[in-house]
């Protein structure tokens, strides 16, 4: 794959008297009228260019992208398996893409949506299946969506049964979306430290544990990639005080089919099907991240919601007067809903338990192969992602960001770094389980390799990495000198 | 099917590097209690019948009718470009542009993407996007109150109906006090606003195009909001920025909207994203990811992402917004199609919804019994009422090929005989005639 | 005139019912190049270790802890547009603010000179 080194122009870069490229269908009507007061006096400065320069603009800019499609892309907490391309067949099918999202709220429109009214229900269903939850809702857009969704839904159960309680409590390892979803929902947030063995201090979860706490939000396996073996204890206490149990499904792809939230004592969850279900990343969205609930919360669900009836139509039921009210416009990203639904249909049961399985058999051979080389802060069985320190090769003054840049160099896109926040230097790697063994020995050797020349010639890394389109971008000049469009 | 190669030598050999005897052995610090049986989901099917089953249900849904409905999404014409670029899989596949040399064409899209919404907007600075209209109109009330430092919100009733129930649903847990504000006729009453405007005032929160089709003119509201340093939030229909004056010329605040007319099919409501646009002065609370020009070791320019020290991986529950993800693909389907389209043909977009909405108006209300209800200014989008309740006519009309429109009555007590009717520039003359035609005989035949 | 530090990496320059705050170097370097700081407003009232304002760098954020209560008299505006002054000048031309100390007596809570340089040694 060749890349472009040459700077390339943005797109608005354009003498301002080009020809107009597209052609819209010419107006049969007569011009219509708009008051001046409200007229814009100059267009709008968008580009104008020809649609061969705007195709090779953007064609040019998309091999500049490292992408699943090309490169390993390793990235804790992500889960960036491959995505089917049938997945984008199912969504491109004009039979959904054409379909109006007012159509079911029409009197009739029920009947001419069925399709799609069917899709969001069996997915539902479906994932409510996977994590043993009673009901779910795919409205939220995203995973901190969800995550917000989930939280507010907590909320309306306490404040239903009249508690006032005004705190969440989440460990220290925890993604940043937890305390800032919490946050959104009105909550204050209490931190749990992580122990020795490698998850949420229990003593001091004791300690913390009392009547104001609403929810306890838990990510399991957590984002170390262990598996937490007191979680049924955690769910045990935290309901003899009448708290809730949330669960952060970032890392499900660890225990699809193995463990279900709903049976461990989770109350809600919600899942990312952009990591688990294999629906695209789009180079940061659009996801999906439907929350599932138990029986306790299903009257707060958002609206509206889509019901099977008796004779097997399914309907939209708008009135619920317990409802959170609607997290989004309309039923979710439809779009995406539909690539998690083939997935799910393709895999199916033994599929969905394979990918669990090849995950964490991936992960471990990654992590028993590059124990040698870098340190490990919890040297125990891990689960879809292994984290490593780069406190070793600090000693040489290679830091985690050298060691990312130089897989850049490589070809490789590196794993997640300096996340979680309590190990230092982290390197976090999720290989996924639709690597082959080969992609996961090209990349254990170049670690290798980067590990051996971290000892021979530290210097070197701070030139990486060479061969890209830009180098080692100067954050901290964007962040004083802020520039976020090319206008003025 | 499923999508792992692994062979059972491989397996072997990996287990055997590893050092345990089965993949078994790797879940066994899970308590054998806490593992389910089989999960009660059926087999998984080949690609080509699980395609087939959901083809199925795609045929079943009823798409080929004439499509005349709005409220805040629109059949709009999407050029063949647009997919051509967006379904390149280095864009698709790709990841949130974290490490920066290795996403150049993912942080220089969206850059270019954020250009352009200012463009449109006429404000300073923007996000590289948000989930969608109804949440982004949410999140700028959440920003209104944090610049400002004050509880207070009005809402115009001619705000999407949705919109509203997101911005409730999002704000029930924070201390503050929403005041809606009744529509007067079909457009705002900006005495009831102006009147309910002071210094505990943080925003006032209008949508143009408002839910009924009429524009209102916010310039007199600015004003008094800005002199007891109050925000004006406004939620616009971006395609018809093609004619109306800039949000930021208009005394706006916060341009907010939802972007799904600009380049990205209808597909039941999403995905979609949501803009933000704001100041240079108020950067620090935009909530979401924002893309920023550096340069880099070289000289050379490069995209970053910045001021990520907003955003909740770095301030957690103090960030200005949950908000992790953007809605990165939508937004450049955006920037494909405004670059496509280009400056003049958004122009004439524009102009063309005109057009054919004015003629549509003109003819539908020609009929015997109905009316036009908008005195206010519209774009394509208008409400007429019928001397009948409309939920039957709608019925009617849908059997006969027509999606004649959204009955108002639904959310707007004491108008269910009024119809909110969009037209946009993929109607043509001969549809909007067929419309009328059918409308008159359902009403009088 | 002595100046007293507290755990969290602050400073305070004091003479008599007058503080002059900000953050040490240390605290500084381990914010990395820092890009904004949030002044607290004037006349802005704060107790011992309460709040005073915030600090970003590119990969963090931190609030500032006051090291001593008082009101908020004056604040540094060349942080404004040269945050990095900090990073080469904390205990100097890096100071944040200027206060009317309501209790000066409140440093026995904090560390003198030494003692700080003690402690960052435990740091290590």
């Amino acid at each position: 794959m060749a890349l472009i080194h040459s700077d390339l122009d943005l797109i608005f870069h354009n003498p301002s008297d080009r020809k107009k490229g597209y052609r819209f269908p010419k107006s049969e009507v007569p011009s219509a009228e708009f008051p001046q007061s409200l007229s814009r006096k100059d267009k709008a400065q968008l580009p104008e260019t020809s649609e061969l320069d705007v195709v090779r603009h953007f064609t040019n800019l998309s091999h500049r992208n490292f992408s699943v499609d090309t490169h390993f892309y390793p990235l804790g907490s992500c889960t960036m398996k491959y995505n089917p391309k049938a997945a984008e067949d199912a969504a491109s099918l004009p039979g959904f893409t054409e379909l109006h999202p007012w159509t079911p709220f029409l009197p009739g429109g029920e009947e001419a949506s069925q399709g799609a009214l069917a899709v969001i229900h069996e997915l539902g269903k479906t994932l409510a299946e996977a994590v043993g939850m009673d009901e779910v809702t795919c409205q939220p857009l995203a995973g901190a969506h969800g995550e917000m969704t989930g939280i507010m839904l907590v909320a309306a159960y306490h404040r239903t049964k009249g508690n006032r309680r005004k705190t969440v409590i989440v460990p220290d390892s925890s993604h940043g979306t937890n305390p800032a979803s919490a946050a959104m929902a009105g909550y204050e947030i209490v931190t749990i430290p992580t122990a020795p063995y490698g998850d949420m201090d229990l003593d001091a979860f004791r300690a913390a544990m009392n009547d104001d706490v609403a929810a306890v939000m838990m990510t399991c396996p957590n984002t170390l990639g262990l598996f937490n073996p007191h979680i049924r204890e955690i769910a045990d206490i935290a309901h003899q005080y009448g708290a809730l149990m949330y669960y952060d499904g970032a890392n499900f792809n660890a225990i699809l089919g193995k463990v279900r939230p709903g049976d461990v004592g989770f109350d809600v969850v919600h899942m990312n099907v952009h990591k688990t279900f294999g629906t695209p990343h789009g180079g940061g969205g659009p996801g999906a991240g439907p929350v599932g609930v138990k029986r306790s919360l299903v009257p707060f669900l958002p609206v509206p919601r889509v019901v099977k009836k008796s004779d097997g139509k399914y309907a939209l039921e708008t009135n619920r007067k317990d409802s959170i009210g609607s997290v989004a416009n309309f039923f979710g990203n439809f779009g995406v809903l539909l690539r998690a639904y083939y997935y799910i249909l393709a895999n199916g049961r033994e599929g969905l338990v394979r990918v669990s399985e090849m995950a964490v058999l991936n992960a471990n051979y990654i992590m028993s192969r590059l124990k040698p080389y870098y340190d490990l802060p919890f040297d125990k069985t891990c689960m879809h992602e292994c984290v490593f320190s780069a406190s070793r090769q600090v000693k040489q003054g290679v830091h985690a960001i050298d060691i990312a840049k130089a897989l850049i160099e490589r070809g490789f896109h590196p794993p997640t770094v300096y996340f979680p926040m309590i190990v230092k230097e982290a390197v976090m790697i999720e290989p996924t389980e639709t690597e082959s063994k080969e992609t996961l020995d090209e990349f254990i050797d170049a670690m290798i390799e980067i590990a051996k020349l971290a000892e021979t010639d530290p210097a070197s890394f701070a030139e990486m990495p060479s061969g890209m389109p830009v180098r080692r971008p100067d954050e901290t000049r964007a962040a004083r000198e802020i520039r976020v469009t090319c206008l003025g | 099917m499923d999508y792992c190669s692994h062979s059972v030598r491989e397996i072997r050999e990996m287990l055997s590097e590893i050092g345990v005897p089965s993949i078994e052995s790797l879940f066994s610090p899970i308590p054998a209690e806490l593992r389910t049986k089989q999960l009660d989901l059926p087999e998984g099917l080949s690609e080509y019948e699980s395609l087939h089953r959901i083809t199925d249900l795609a045929g079943s849904t009823l798409t080929d009718r004439v499509c005349f409905l709005g409220g805040g999404a629109y059949d709009h014409i999407i050029p063949a470009a647009v997919g051509a670029l967006a379904n390149r899989a280095e864009f698709v596949t790709a990841y949130t542009p974290y490490q920066p040399e290795s996403s150049q064409g993912t942080l220089q899209a969206l850059f270019e993407y954020q250009t352009a919404m200012c463009a449109l907007t006429g404000m300073e600075v923007t996000n590289a996007s948000m989930y969608d209209g109804a949440s982004a109109l949410a999140e700028s009330v959440l920003m209104a109150m944090r610049i400002t430092d004050r509880k207070r919100v009005l809402v115009d009733e001619g705000v999407n109906p949705v919109y509203r129930r997101v911005i409730a649903t999002y704000l029930v847990n924070h201390d503050c006090e929403i005041v809606e504000i009744p529509l007067r006729k079909d457009l705002a009453d900006e005495a009831a606003i102006l009147a309910g405007i002071d210094d505990r005032t943080a925003c006032v929160v209008i949508q143009n195009p408002n839910f009924l089709g009429s524009i209102l003119d916010i310039r007199k509201i600015a004003e008094k909001a800005h002199s007891v340093e109050a925000l004006v939030v406004e939620s616009i229909y971006p395609v018809s920025l093609g004619i109306l004056e800039s949000p930021a010329a208009r005394g706006a605040d916060i341009s907010t909207g939802d972007g799904q007319s600009l380049g990205n099919p209808l597909s039941f409501g999403g995905p979609s994203f949501g803009f933000l646009a704001v100041k240079k002065t108020h950067i620090r609370q935009l909530p979401g990811r924002i893309v920023g020009e550096t340069i880099d070791r070289d000289g050379k320019r490069a995209f970053v992402l910045t001021l990520q020290a907003r955003e909740q991986h770095i301030k957690r529950h103090k960030a200005t917004s949950n908000i992790c993800s953007n809605q990165s693909l939508c937004a450049l389907r955006a920037l494909f199609h405004m670059s496509v389209i280009g400056r003049e043909g958004f122009a004439e977009l524009a102009q063309l919804n005109l057009d054919l909405a004015a003629y549509a108006r003109k003819t539908l209300s020609a009929i015997k019994g109905v009316k036009t209800v908008n005195e206010a200014p519209v774009f394509n989008e208008f409400v007429l009422e019928l001397p009948v309740e409309t939920n039957m006519v709608v019925e009617k009309l849908a059997k006969k090929g027509y999606y004649a429109g959204i009955p108002l009555g639904k959310f707007y007590p004491g108008r269910e005989k009024q119809l909110l009717v969009a037209v946009t520039e993929k109607r043509t003359k001969s549809e909007i005639d067929g419309f009328a035609r059918l409308l008159e005989e359902s009403l009088w035949r | 005139m002595s100046t007293f530090y507290s755990k969290d990496h602050e400073w305070v320059l004091v003479e008599g019912s007058a503080g002059i705050v900000g953050i040490t170097s240390y605290a500084a370097h381990q914010l990395g190049d820092i890009t904004f700081v949030e002044l607290p407003k004037k006349g802005k009232i704060v107790k011992q270790f309460e709040a005073l304002c915030s600090i970003e760098s590119v990969k963090a954020a931190s609030d500032i802890y006051c090291p001593l209560s008082g009101k908020v008299l004056e604040t540094n505006a060349a942080l404004d547009t040269e945050p990095q002054v900090i990073n080469t000048d904390a205990q100097g031309e890096g100071w944040i603010a200027k206060l009317e100390l309501a209790n000066p007596s409140e440093t026995s809570n904090l560390m003198d000179e030494a003692a700080y340089r003690s402690y960052l040694k435990t740091l290590e």
